[in-house]
This record gives structure tokens, C-alpha cells and sequence, in this order.
């Protein structure tokens, strides 16, 4: 079991939560090509390693997070609110 | 190499066993090949052996970083069936169900491919008219496909929870011509029939570095050192996206997911065929094999991962499905479980297509489906090297699709790898 430390509840299994996927992902503006839409809904790097993915704590909190992870020994080194307002006021309140 | 035959049996079971060559050879690399595959799986291997017995190209190697069949190939489910209905995919999987029903013959080798017949299970009306509009599509396309109801079902498999009232069985989908064959013996026979036709099979042999110039892949670095070739294949699924960046070529419409399997204890014969039961977005199929296993899956563990290890919300998941169709289970023990890194694709659809490099060929992104389309995936990515124009079943089976718009999406499930299962 992966243990999620989500900054509302507490540390929590993984099975609480849903998978979101590349938390890196940059969608363009409506007036790019369709080889750069192509390339944001389509490509990935796909990482070996520690990789930025979204969680959502949707038994929990329901709040959408940012989660650092590895894709190899599943190590989490940090977790955060994915809206940057968010990531704020958590910061703040610490 | 010594055939197998009757007669080289009875010969070698008169003095002692003691007249066996040893099955494939372990050579050392050459500086210069035709053709490098790199991964040593089943699709590696059977590329190999179609490049040298249809296309008459005898210098190839195979690398594998580690010992052939070591991968995905033993970390599956055995299943073999053609229930596909886009096109391309209903011809492709067809055509790898016919190289199965002969491959035993072909490779020399018993794969113990048993045409045990796959029973997928529906349970509503809904589900009942989707079942036999795929399969309907299958028999317009020369597939067999069948639709069992109740009466049937209950008499074909009697030991089926028949009684639950969330999910009450209405009857099966069903392809009588699939089943399974044992996975070892798959890598084990195209090795051999590969390297019989002169192939060098490379193990332990990791790729560390691709060296481009001028537009084309000059060497690959491996822990063997260097080698050349004139072509190269990727067929390396699970890990596409490590290579793909090793040949600075960027992103790929692939994620790596996690796919778990499960054995149980043997048990004297309970099932004779391969039983799919999906509900609730839950994802279950089991059969028995010759050993007596329970050899059991489910979904992915949803997450994106490179690791070889299941994680335990999946093992309950599949155990309570277990309990939901085959409450006889009840008291059986699971011996093991295990993990393979999937390629899950964008649109649920593998590739085999060129590549921004000229002398590039890529194999990869084969989801749940890789097993069954190792015949076909060796032939076609055969004839692709070999004769550098795609074949019109695998056409669009390439990385431009999501581009042009025609995604090959058996589920409809959209630009997100982890539902392709």
C-alpha cells in the first residue's frame, strides 16, 4: 500500500484516492496548431523515476494534489494542494 | 539442434536421454548484424524468426538484458483470443489466432495451445446487445463468435454463482476457437526456432546508449559492447519510453502500468475454459491450468508505475471477484502473484510503425493484449523491417494517428492509458 500524506487529513492509504495522471501537462492556447494540442493530450514522457502526478483524495477531502513519486520503488517526497492558492495557505498555516 | 519427433524419443528414451542438443546457442556478439531486436520477449523473438524464415534475412540479433522470457512473457495470463472489432485490430488478432492454431508445428516446439473456448459473461440486457454487436461484427469478418444463453451456460459450466441477484448471469460471449498455451514454452520455441535459422540470441546483453548520425541509428552501446546494424526494432514493451528517450526522440502516447496476476494451488479439473466477468467497471478473468492453477487477473493498479510488484488493494479486488463468480474458491490458497510493466497506450491500440529515424522500427504499446499477438506482432513488424512498408492491417497503427484523428479505440475510452484495460 502506497500512504498518502494528504495536507487536510492526515497520512492515508492509497486505495482512499484516485489516480490523475502527468501533473506537468501544459495545455496551449485555443489558437495553437494541432501538433502541439496533439503533443499535450496525447504525449507523455512517461518518467522512470520521480515524476509530478495528480491525486485526488476522492473517499477523503475529495481536494485535488500534487504528488512527487517515484514510478520505480514508489517513494513520495512531497505532496501539496495543486491549486497554487492553496499551496499557499497550507504553506501558511504550517 | 535435435528435432523433437517420435522417433528421436524413443531413441533418446533408450540411452538415457543423453542425444538432446542444448535448444539455442549462446553466441557471442558480432560487431555488425542486418537486423538488432532489441528485448528478448515474445515479440522480439518472433520478429526474429519471421525476419529469417519469410524474408530470408539471416543476420540478426536479439539483445535481452536480462534471460529471454523473463519479462512480460511469464507475466501474464496466457489468454489467446481474437474478439476484436476495429479495423485492423479484428484482422490482426484473426491472423495471430490462425499462426497459434499451427505454431506448435511450425516452431517444432509444443506450446500447448488449448482451444479451450473464452466465455465472457454478461449480465444485463445492455451488455447483452453491445456482446452481440461485437461479436456480430466478429462473424461478418470470418471470426467465429457465439452467443450461449442461460440454458446452455448453466449446462457448459455448472458451477457458476448463478444465484447473485446484484449481477445476475444472463449468459456468455463466446469465441470457442480461443484459450491458451503455455507461455514459457512460446519464448522457449520461437528462441529455438529462431536461433536454428541462424540467429543470435544475445542474453544478458543491456542497451546502455544509442549512438545517432546523420539521421540514422549508427551503434548501440550495450553491456557487451558495441554493436551495429543496418536496422533496428524496438520491442521492448513496458519500457518503450526509456529506449525512445535513450534515442533522444522525445514523448510517446504511452504510459507504464502495472498488470497483476495470480496463482493458486492446483486442484483437480473445475474449469475447461478461459471465464471474463466484467462488472461495475470491475475487470475478472480466470482459467485453469494444465498444473491445476487457478491462474487468475484483474485491472491495473492504476497508478503509473515501472515496478515488477503488485500492490494489495488489487489483490483483494480480484479475490472478491473470484468469490463473486466461483464462490467454490472459497477456501483456496494463492501460491503467487506478480506484476508486469504495461505499455497502456493512449488509445488502447498497439504500434508497429516507422519511427523520425530512418532506420528505427517501433513494436510497443500493447496494453493488456500483448500475449495473444505475439505470432502476428513478430510477423508483421517482420515484413514492416523487412520490406519498410506497413502492411494494410497495421497501417495506421502508428504514432501519427492521434494526430489525423483516428484513434483506434476498441472501448471508446479516451486519451487516458490507465482505462484501455
Amino acid at each position: 500500500m502506497i500512504r498518502i500524506n494528504c495536507p487536510y487529513c492526515g497520512e492515508r492509504d492509497h486505495s482512499e484516492f484516485s489516480y490523475g495522471g502527468d501533473a506537468t501537462i501544459n495545455y496551449p492556447s485555443l489558437e495553437s496548431s494541432e501538433k502541439e494540442w496533439t503533443e499535450a493530450i496525447f504525449f507523455r514522457k512517461n518518467i522512470r523515476g520521480f515524476q509530478l502526478e495528480t491525486w485526488h483524495h476522492s473517499n477523503g477531502c475529495r481536494m485535488w494534489l500534487e504528488v512527487e513519486r517515484s514510478t520505480v520503488t514508489h517513494e513520495i517526497k512531497s505532496v501539496r494542494p495543486c491549486h497554487p492558492d492553496l499551496q499557499k495557505v497550507v504553506e501558511n498555516n504550517k | 539442434m535435435t528435432r523433437f519427433n517420435a522417433w528421436n524419443v524413443i531413441k533418446n528414451g533408450l540411452n538415457g536421454q543423453s542425444g538432446w542438443s542444448r535448444q539455442w546457442r549462446d553466441p557471442e556478439p558480432k560487431s555488425n548484424y542486418d537486423v538488432i531486436i532489441i528485448g528478448g520477449g515474445l515479440h522480439g523473438l518472433a520478429t526474429a524468426f519471421y525476419l529469417a524464415k519469410n524474408h530470408n534475412i539471416k543476420n540478426i540479433a536479439v539483445l535481452e538484458k536480462g534471460w529471454i522470457g523473463g519479462g512480460n512473457a511469464g507475466r501474464n495470463t496466457t489468454i489467446v483470443r481474437s474478439n476484436y472489432m476495429m479495423p485492423g485490430n479484428h484482422e490482426f488478432y484473426e491472423h495471430s489466432l490462425q499462426l497459434w492454431e499451427n505454431l506448435s508445428h511450425e516452431l517444432n516446439y509444443n506450446v500447448m495451445f488449448s482451444q479451450r473456448a473464452h466465455v465472457s459473461l454478461f449480465h444485463s440486457p445492455g451488455a447483452r446487445d453491445s456482446a452481440a454487436r461485437r461479436y456480430n461484427i466478429m462473424r461478418l469478418h470470418g471470426t467465429d463468435a457465439e452467443l450461449w444463453d442461460l440454458k446452455t451456460l448453466k449446462k457448459k459450466i455448472p458451477h457458476l454463482n448463478y444465484d447473485d441477484s446484484r449481477f445476475p448471469i444472463l449468459g456468455a460471449a463466446v469465441q470457442r476457437r480461443a484459450g491458451n498455451a503455455r507461455h514459457d514454452a512460446v519464448a522457449w520455441g520461437y528462441a529455438r526456432a529462431a536461433d536454428s535459422l541462424g540467429v543470435d540470441i544475445l542474453q544478458n546483453c543491456e542497451v546502455t546508449g544509442i549512438t545517432r548520425k546523420n539521421g540514422s541509428i549508427e551503434s548501440i552501446q550495450t553491456s557487451r559492447g558495441t554493436i551495429k546494424g543496418k536496422k533496428v526494432g524496438f520491442a521492448v514493451a513496458g519500457n518503450t519510453s526509456v529506449l525512445w528517450q535513450m534515442a533522444e526522440l522525445g514523448n510517446l502516447p504511452i504510459e507504464s502500468h502495472k498488470l497483476q496476476a495470480f496463482v493458486t494451488e492446483s486442484i483437480k479439473p473445475l474449469l475447461n475454459q478461459v471465464v471474463v466477468y466484467g462488472v461495475g467497471g470491475a475487470h475478472f478473468y480466470i482459467s485453469q491450468s494444465d498444473k491445476g492453477s487457478m491462474v487468475f487477473g484483474g485491472d491495473l493498479d492504476w497508478y503509473k508505475s515501472y515496478a515488477q510488484r503488485g500492490n494489495l488493494p488489487i489483490v483483494q479486488d480480484s479475490a472478491e471477484a473470484a468469490m463473486a463468480i466461483l464462490p467454490c474458491l472459497g477456501r483456496i490458497r494463492l501460491l503467487r502473484h506478480w506484476a508486469g510493466v504495461m505499455d497502456m497506450s493512449m488509445d488502447g491500440s498497439f504500434f508497429i510503425c516507422k519511427t523520425p529515424i530512418s532506420n528505427l522500427y517501433l513494436n510497443a504499446g500493447w496494453n493488456y493484449g500483448g500475449f495473444k499477438a505475439s505470432p502476428a506482432s513478430g510477423w508483421y513488424f517482420a515484413d514492416l523491417i523487412a520490406n519498410e512498408n506497413p502492411h494494410n492491417y497495421v497501417h495506421n497503427h502508428n504514432l501519427e494517428r492521434f494526430e489525423k484523428g483516428i484513434n483506434i479505440d476498441e472501448r471508446g475510452a479516451g486519451p487516458d492509458p490507465k482505462l484501455h484495460g
